[in-house]
């Protein structure tokens, strides 16, 4: 028997089937669009075609749209989801997950197995996936182009925290013509360092970090948040489907 | 006697509306109101004075555009709302009040005091803000000073026989408050945290003391009586959550509510409507009657004073008494204060091995998404 993990993020929605003993059978993400419920709905189709029936199985759902998947038996929020699944890709059970979301991003700390503490930003969009997407569009690129560029720039910072400051500071660097590159990169840092404030508010305790969530593959913000959390920072390309794979493991158990 | 109404009147709600003509009708029949903001404040000796306390604390957010016209936009919602409400005649107890009491307490209501006494006649009772050794004794001297002000504002003596008297019915009213309070200790508790709060908060416009003894002791007796009979309001195996920080009125759906929506269940306030402020009565006997109703305040434990043992030393106690699975900490937006102490009181709930979060948050709906699945990440970690 299979189990199915829904993880309705802002941004993305992330599918996960597992084979009941913990097992990635099947792994799926499209755009949320502006709805969740029509994303359900679109998420039940696709796993239809693929040869899973999710009123069959035990299904889990999380993320913000969590509490609009009619099929799902349970929600679960994103803190725990994402502590689970990050256990079974990192195959660790004392580890410091951080989650860049579309519109909020979680710094969980999870010690023996079970979620210890964590933090969350509330009502500001800094440090999150949007305040990237805002600053990329400001440039005319996209987050991934932009932290990519990133890489070849420096010497540069934005000093705002603010999405709506910053992409004024962002504005003001491109009117006095500052290489897109460098700007890339004050921008990177901006995030990288909001992020690594919150996550050294928890205790550290020299466990691993690893870095879940649609930006797990932009290697150049990886290295920019480990450098200003002194330590590596890991990932693996499933780590955007971290949510969904718990949301799976906490389904077989239903 | 009779009393205006404000002009903007025929525009309020039926709620209002009832609390401008309840208030009124207080006034007409020769009542006195004194508006309150804080625990501290000695109801006792407005009591011998003939003077009902009521609590002006503001908990909407329809009043802070008002007030920041005057106040910073980055302050405490609570002290914005209630000088909102006051600026824009809008809450029916500040319109009537006869006197605003105020108390030196965190820097926002102290200045924000200062603006008040304008429009208002506000007294200020100047509190200790730690514990030196002469704490007791000025505070005592400064509650001697507001008998005196008292008497010469209204013209009438303050007989130490009608201290005594207000603080045996206030002790009263205090036990019934705590009765209810803890019936929260059974394991499940006799009640939702949400009921219990809102009783308590309500019993605070009766005006009349007697009325609020009868009225908490009818509630504590129904849930005692559907307790014996098997009612178990909680959700079955529900986190026990003990709630600190700020005075929390204005915040309750999206914090308290929250919380027992997600399967948890709030079953100690050592906030202000909640138990800080009920544990010590005044000794009715004392020789010095005014130097006991000092004595009783000033165990209060709260974020304005240095050090803030007794808050530690109180929660230290309840989190036991209680059987609290989880803590979570309620701060006001810009509360310097309990932002700072939130740090010592992570670390005493370490100590215990009793999990904690923070919170921080306004009166706005804007962050009420996030708050919930924080709050429901918090009991899943339980």
């Amino acid at each position: 028997m299979y189990a199915i993990g829904i993880d309705i993020g802002s941004s993305c929605a992330k599918t996960a089937v597992t084979g009941g003993n913990g097992t990635v059978l099947w792994l799926d993400q499209m755009p949320t669009g502006w709805s969740s419920l029509e994303a359900a709905e679109e998420i039940r189709r696709r796993l239809l075609a693929a040869g899973y029936d999710p009123e069959e199985a035990p299904c889990v759902a999380t993320g913000y749209g969590r509490v609009v998947v009619p099929y799902a038996k349970k929600a679960v929020t994103e803190i725990t989801c994402h502590a689970k699944g990050a256990q079974k890709l990192f195959g660790l059970s004392d580890l410091d997950v951080i989650d860049i979301g579309g519109q909020d991003t979680k710094v969980i700390c999870v010690r023996g197995g079970s979620v210890r503490d964590f933090l969350m930003n509330d009502k500001c969009s800094a440090g999150t996936g949007r305040f990237l997407e805002v600053m990329a569009n400001t440039l005319g690129m996209d987050s991934p182009s932009l932290i990519e560029l990133s890489g070849r720039g420096g010497n540069t910072s934005i000093s705002s925290m603010c999405t709506v400051f910053a992409e004024s500071e962002v504005i003001s660097l491109i009117g006095k013509g500052e290489r897109k590159e460098n700007i890339a990169y004050a921008v990177v840092r901006s995030i990288a360092k909001k992020i690594a404030s919150q996550a050294s508010r928890l205790n550290a305790d020299g466990a691993r970090t690893v870095l879940t969530g649609g930006l797990c593959e932009a290697d150049e913000l990886r290295r920019a948040l480990g450098e200003e959390l002194g330590k590596d920072i890991e990932s693996c390309k499933e780590a955007r489907y971290a949510g969904a794979i718990g949301a799976a493991l906490l389904a077989e158990k239903l | 006697m009779s009393f205006e109404l404000p002009g903007q009147f025929a525009q309020f709600g039926e709620a209002r509306k009832n609390g401008f003509l309840r208030v009124k009708k207080i006034k007409e029949d020769g009542g006195k109101v004194a508006g309150t903001f804080c625990t501290f404040t000695p109801q006792e000796i407005l009591d011998a004075a003939g003077i009902s306390p009521v609590s002006l604390c503001g908990m909407s957010e329809e009043t802070i555009p008002a007030a920041e016209a005057h106040l910073p936009k980055n302050m405490c919602p609570l002290i914005k709302s209630s000088y909102g409400f006051a600026v824009s005649n809008k809450c029916p107890y500040t319109y009537f009040s006869d006197i605003i009491v105020g108390e030196t307490t965190c820097d926002g209501k102290k200045k924000m005091y200062e603006l008040l006494g304008r429009m208002k006649d506000v007294y200020l009772l100047h509190l200790p803000q730690g514990d030196r050794e002469h704490a007791l004794e000025q505070w005592t001297e400064e509650v001697r000073r507001f008998r005196g002000f008292l008497e010469d504002r209204f013209g009438e003596a303050i007989s130490d026989e009608a201290i005594r008297k207000a603080a045996r019915l206030r002790n009263q009213e205090r036990a019934c408050r705590r009765r209810l309070l803890e019936l929260q200790k059974s394991d499940p508790p006799a009640s939702t945290g949400y009921a219990i709060y809102k009783a308590l908060e309500g019993a605070g416009f009766y005006f009349d003391v007697n009325e609020v003894c009868k009225e908490l002791t009818r509630l504590a007796d129904s849930l005692e009586a559907d307790y014996a009979a098997g009612k178990r309001p909680a959700a079955p195996g529900a986190k026990r959550i003990l709630v600190t920080g700020c005075p929390i009125g204005g915040v309750l759906e999206k914090t308290v509510k929250a919380i027992e929506e997600a399967g948890g269940v709030v079953v100690c306030f050592e906030n202000c409507t909640g138990i800080k402020a009920m544990l010590d009565d005044v000794d009715a006997d004392a020789p010095d009657i005014v130097a006991a109703v000092a004595e009783k305040y000033l165990k209060i434990g709260c974020a304005v004073m240095t050090p803030d043992k007794r808050r530690m030393d109180l929660l230290r106690k309840l989190v036991p008494e209680y059987k609290v699975d989880g803590v979570v900490e309620i701060d006001l937006q810009a509360c310097t204060a309990y932002a700072v102490e939130s740090y010592t009181v992570r670390g005493l709930m370490e100590e215990l091995d009793v999990p904690y979060m923070a919170i921080e948050t306004d009166y706005s709906a804007s962050d009420s998404g996030q708050l919930a699945t924080r709050l429901e990440a918090f009991l899943e970690m339980l």
